[in-house]
């Protein structure tokens, strides 16, 4: 079987979630192989998890100037990849940087692009969701080999050990791949919660948050959940919450098992990032928000009451 | 500096969009036209480094004939000029394609600075700025949300999962922005006045030099082989708090398996 060539994420807590999705797809095209492209020592850290979920094969391209740039040059790792190995698919995260490498490596390969796929056939047709999630696209690529970006949690990582055996590549980089160097990295505390795109419960708090503080409101009940904390743009514009945390069109795209919104109305914006939450729960005081229009369950009441009522419940059956 | 800033014309967010039956392409005819939001943060961004440091600025577009209504929105904030690319030979162009015809705009404008903004509300597929920039053998800097110009050098801070991160590059270079850059000005009536005599050339892919075969539907590199929307998500069971709500709430999470 020809290898899927699967572009592994990872940062300081290890392989990201995202990436044990697309192994996870990966098996259903052909050999998952997986490709970790970073300083050296970066792939030695992440051997046992590939292997875990399915990689029969990394390849490893581990170069200073990886770490120290912008996507460039692991594009060129890939390229010259694929011309080696031609393999069945190149499948890469939906994240910004994921795109960002499909984008430029197909030029490179003269070679179509699908984005934000929700899942791949064995025939490489894929399932987009465009416009907020209202429409379902099924498309192709027609000029080269299926290069696919897919929307982290789509799918529900699924161990399948395999031998995982090691290839180094070589790194022949250009001028032309160190034109964008990345000077400073600079990792803000965000604790112990999970990454919000990759979270199975995200709760979200709104402009009805009223004020920066009153999030703690919204953290305590997402801790609880095992989840993430997400916002409105609102809030964000308010200055309640950081903007990396901003769920919608600007914002992040989430999909958990699990979305509660607290005072948020539910605008066309917001639902776009949210609204392929598999179970959503809201809390507002306004019965007439448009919110409860996609909520399986809602509380039209004060989330100053409802919700550290619900957080003192959930304490309670523990 | 020179400063070309990308502009799409993309149907309103905020309203129902929908793809074609026929065709699989987006019905923009049914759908309310836009400015691309984070494009205006764009051009504010290159209005604001042009009152500090000179140079031009122009608007360059591709799309259809009614995109020059987003094309004058644009001027009216304060651009110099525009480039309007439109050919009917370019509905449905895939993204490789766009950024093909985009880039070969651009040589001829020969910019130090191409600003754009980091996605498009309709297609969100978030790889102009690197296409461009592996075609003109460029730097990207993408998703910025503070840039600095210190002579032809670029300092971009640019958010990330775990927090932000600083990137360089030398000029010229393309870099994409997020809302979270500047708060995009209101076109004043001097500017609205003032946008009508502004310069739009008109371009077509001849000009360019691009076959027309190789560009849109004909060309390209993938297909939408079907479409359906999502059956609308059916509202559950909304109960008013009356003292219990929060108990209520955890009652159906527990029903649900999330407590
Ligand atoms: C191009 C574009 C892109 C956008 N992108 C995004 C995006 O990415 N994400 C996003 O979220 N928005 C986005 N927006 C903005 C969007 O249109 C809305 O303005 C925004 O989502 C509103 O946030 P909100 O629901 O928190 O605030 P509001 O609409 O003000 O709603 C607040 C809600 O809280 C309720 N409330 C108030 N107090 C309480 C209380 N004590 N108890 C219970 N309920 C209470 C109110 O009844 C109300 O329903 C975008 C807009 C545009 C034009
Ligand atoms: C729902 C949907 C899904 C799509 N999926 C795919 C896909 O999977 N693969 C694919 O190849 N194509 C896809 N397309 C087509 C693709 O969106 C267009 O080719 C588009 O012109 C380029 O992508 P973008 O606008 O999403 O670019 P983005 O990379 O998201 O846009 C970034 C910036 O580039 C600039 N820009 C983009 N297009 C233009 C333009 N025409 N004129 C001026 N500036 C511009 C703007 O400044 C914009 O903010 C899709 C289109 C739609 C509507």
């Amino acid at each position: 079987m020809a290898e899927v060539l699967v572009v592994v994420e990872a940062n300081a807590a290890g392989v990201k979630k995202v990436t044990l999705e697309l192994l996870t797809h990966a098996r259903e095209l052909g050999t998952p192989a997986a490709v970790v492209m970073g300083a050296p020592g970066a792939a030695a850290a992440l051997t046992d998890k590939l292997a875990e979920y399915g990689a029969a094969k990394i390849y490893a391209a581990e170069h200073e100037d990886i770490d120290n740039h912008l996507v460039a040059p692991k594009v060129s790792v890939l390229a010259h990849l694929v011309a080696r190995v031609q393999p069945a698919a190149v499948l890469v995260g939906a994240t910004q940087e994921g795109k960002e490498i499909a984008g430029r490596l197909a030029v490179r390969l003269d070679n179509g692009l699908l984005t934000d796929a929700v899942a791949v056939a064995a025939d490489g047709a894929a399932t987009q969701v465009a416009f907020a999630g209202a429409t379902i696209v099924t498309a192709r690529v027609t000029r080269g080999l299926p290069l696919v970006a897919l929307r982290p949690n789509s799918i529900s990582p699924t161990p399948a050990p395999a031998d995982a055996e090691v290839t180094p590549v070589a790194v022949e980089l250009t001028d032309a791949d160190r034109l964008a160097r990345v000077s400073e990295r600079v990792v803000e505390q965000k604790g112990s919660r999970p990454e919000l795109t990759e979270a199975s419960v995200v709760v979200s708090g709104g402009r009805g948050v009223g004020n920066a503080e009153n999030f703690t409101m919204v953290e305590e009940l997402a801790d609880l959940l095992g989840g993430a904390v997400g916002a409105s743009r609102a809030a964000v514009d308010s200055g309640f919450y950081p903007h990396q945390f901003q769920v919608g069109q600007t914002g992040k795209t989430v999909s958990p098992q699990l979305y509660v919104a607290l005072g948020i109305s539910g605008a066309i914006q917001h639902r776009a990032g949210m609204q392929t939450s598999k179970t959503i729960v809201a809390v507002n005081k306004d019965g007439e928000a448009p919110i409860f229009e996609l909520a399986d369950f809602g509380v039209v009441g004060d989330i100053f009451k409802v919700v550290p009522q619900a957080a003192e419940e959930i304490r309670k059956r523990k | 500096m020179n400063i070309v800033v990308l502009v799409k014309q993309v149907p309103d967010s905020g309203a129902e969009r929908t793809l074609r039956a026929d065709d699989n392409t987006v019905d923009r005819a049914a759908a309310d036209n836009v400015i691309n939001e984070m494009d205006e943060y764009a051009i504010e961004e290159a209005l604001q480094l042009q009152e500090a440091g000179g140079g031009e600025v122009t608007i360059l577009t591709m799309g259809p004939e009614r995109a020059a209504e987003s094309i004058r929105k644009a001027l009216s904030m304060g651009p110099d000029g525009a480039v309007h690319v439109t050919d009917e030979a370019l509905a449905g162009s895939c993204a490789l394609a766009t950024s093909r015809v985009l880039a070969a705009a651009l040589r001829e404008l020969n910019p130090d600075l191409v600003l754009c903004g980091a996605e498009s509300t309709d297609g969100r597929v978030q790889v102009m700025p690197h296409m461009l920039a592996e075609r003109l053998g460029m730097a990207a800097l993408t998703g910025a949300r503070k840039l600095t110009v210190d002579g032809d050098t670029l300092t971009v801070e640019r958010q990330t999962d775990e927090g932000y991160e600083v990137v360089t590059a030398a000029t010229p270079a393309v870099v994409s922005v997020w809302d979270t850059i500047n708060e995009p000005r209101y076109p004043s009536f001097k500017g609205i006045m003032a946008a009508k005599k502004k310069p739009v050339r008109t371009v077509s892919l001849a000009d360019l030099g691009i076959p027309a075969e190789e560009v849109g539907a004909a060309g390209a590199t993938s297909a939408v082989l079907e479409h359906r929307r999502r059956p609308a998500r059916s509202a559950g069971v909304t109960v008013a708090d009356s003292g219990d709500g929060g108990v209520r709430l955890v009652e159906y999470l527990a029903t649900e398996k999330f407590v």
